[in-house]
């Protein structure tokens, strides 16, 4: 791995599992360029020959081991697009960790569209974690643009823990799941934003085989003049079961918008979905200044936890 | 300790609630406020939580005035609440909150004391959210140890009994007979529960927005429990007042 400087290890340790170096598998990506990279015996790392981005194919039956791809971008006038497939083998049972941070300390705008897709054999188990963070003092806007695509095999389970807390503009997440027979889809999105940042976020998952699952759970909270939008659509197209569940609390003048779909084209399909937006609730804030907090310390911890 | 010197209070809405209360809560006693519904109890334990701003009169802690302070600054000076309805929280955990109560991190074996006091198992609880995952009666018993994790010189349980089924109330009595027992500070309950009435040291009856009775327990309670009509504003049924 070549000499990294500040900015990125800063980005590195809000985002990733860095701690100085990595541990497994690893691609470093900075400022569009490869930084560092390392194969193991079960985990193949390749760049891709026709367009910017990563091959990771990950051996059937690979235990324990962890992959890590965060892309740093540290400055303004770049615009970052990067396609990343993971194919994981038949059994393997991995944690995937692809975080994302922008700096930019000028006037120019600091872009990273990360566009993942995943592809799980049968009963391959996944924990994708995605971390996503702005930082710099420059005017110019901080975007990220993920994009993820999930295409899950018989008996395959993907945990996505999704969050952007703090530091990002504009911000557009599209996420789209297909899932396969007895196949599951956790996702739980955490999503914070401030002044006037802006961020959409839009799920579609389909239930094709029969007794697949999809529980999505998104918290949000949008401070200062932001804007949220939300939309999730859920479609059970056979006997399946699909929950999801939108909790935005909004604070100042804060914006949240929830679009909620659910498609039932089966009546075994069982499709769930709950949502709630609001402020801080008073009681909430009550129960704690019982308990010596002041109105402003009980209201960062109920948000930090919500966040959590 | 706390005096209430003629204290009014009207509700948002208009109606006078409280009409003038006088109360004495003496230092290390159990105080148990009843009385009928509607009569001003919970009221009072929120005036004196700071939860609601009397319209007249004076709240006095060990005699300083703290009428004007708010709920943190009462807080700070010693004084808890336990809600009769307890609030729920995404994302927090029972640790979480019972570390926000004591004012710091709570050692495993200092959880475990704290949950088992309420008779619940810090292992099983200490990790769950307070969200709506927990039973009534759960959430209950978490409640009241928000308040014990704080070790404040007046504590104030608000119909503890309330939105619980009978079976966890029964273990609930055991809980504040406990509390009793090893008796540290002053301690208000505001409940119907016969049960809880019988271990008062001092008996407080409001009605109509005034304090109809008040006496030592072992004297004012037979004369509650005597026949139909003990206390004219509190119709007897069953265990409860």
């Amino acid at each position: 791995m070549s000499a990294i400087d500040a900015i990125t290890q800063d980005l590195l340790r809000k985002v990733s599992d860095w701690a100085g170096s990595f541990t497994g598998a690893y691609n470093l990506r900075v400022d569009g360029g490869c930084a560092g990279r390392q194969s193991t015996r079960n985990i193949r790392i390749e760049g891709k020959k026709d367009k910017p981005g990563l091959d990771i194919h990950i051996r059937p039956g690979t235990r324990g081991e962890t992959v890590s791809i965060p892309a740093c971008v540290t400055h303004g006038s770049i615009n970052d697009l990067v396609y990343n497939d993971f194919y994981v083998g038949e059994g393997a049972d991995v944690t995937i960790v692809a975080g994302c941070g922008v700096h930019t300390d000028g006037e120019d705008a600091a872009r990273h569209n990360g566009i993942h897709r995943f592809f799980l054999e049968k009963n391959a188990h996944v924990t994708y974690l995605e971390k996503h963070v702005g930082t710099g003092s420059g005017a110019g806007l901080r975007s990220i643009d993920p994009v993820t695509q999930v295409v899950l095999g018989e008996g395959a389970v993907l945990e996505m823990d999704t969050s952007q807390i703090g530091g990002v503009d504009r911000s557009s997440r599209t996420t789209s799941g297909v899932v396969g027979k007895g196949a599951r889809l956790l996702i739980r999105e955490r999503l914070l934003t401030e002044g006037d940042q802006e961020a959409r976020t839009d799920f579609q998952v389909t239930l094709d085989g029969e007794d697949a699952g999809v529980d999505l759970i998104s918290r949000s909270v949008a401070r200062g003049r932001s804007k949220q939008h939300y939309r999730s659509r859920i479609i059970g197209n056979t006997r399946c079961t699909g929950h999801s569940e939108c909790d935005a609390i909004i604070a100042d003048q804060g914006m949240v918008s929830a679009a909620p779909e659910l498609t039932a084209n089966s009546d075994d399909a069982a499709l769930i979905h709950e949502a709630a937006i609001g402020k801080i609730a008073g009681e909430q804030l009550l129960k704690l200044r019982t308990l010596g907090l002041t109105e402003e310390e009980a209201e960062a911890r109920i948000v930090a936890g919500f966040l959590k | 300790m706390l005096k209430l010197e003629n204290i009014t209070w009207e509700a948002p809405d208009g109606p006078q609630v409280l009409r003038g209360v006088d109360l004495t809560v003496a230092e290390d006693k159990l105080t148990v406020i009843t009385g009928p519904n509607g009569g001003g109890k919970t009221t009072i334990a929120k005036i004196i939580a700071g939860l609601e701003t009397p319209s007249s009169g004076r709240i006095l802690l060990d005699g300083e005035d703290i009428t004007p302070l708010d709920v943190t600054q009462r807080a700070r000076m010693g004084i808890s609440f336990a809600f009769q309805q307890p609030v729920r929280f995404k994302g927090l955990t029972v640790r979480d909150l019972l570390e926000l109560a004591s004012g710091g991190n709570l050692h495993e074996d200092k959880l475990c004391a704290i949950l088992g006091r309420v008779g619940l198992c810090a292992r099983e609880y200490i990790d769950r959210e307070v969200d709506a995952t927990l039973s009534g009666g759960e959430i209950k018993r978490i409640e009241i140890a928000t308040v014990l994790a704080r070790h404040t010189r007046l504590s104030i349980f608000d119909e503890p009994e309330a939105g619980i089924d009978l079976w966890s109330f029964q273990n609930l009595i055991q809980v504040f007979q406990d509390i009793r027992r090893d008796l540290n500070g002053s301690l208000v309950i505001i409940s119907h529960q016969e049960r809880i009435l019988s271990i008062a040291d001092e008996l407080v009856v409001v009605a109509d927005g005034r304090v109809q009775k008040q006496g030592p327990g072992r004297e004012l309670l037979p004369e509650l429990m005597a026949g139909q009509g003990g206390c004219p504003a509190c119709p007897r049924e069953g265990g409860s007042l």
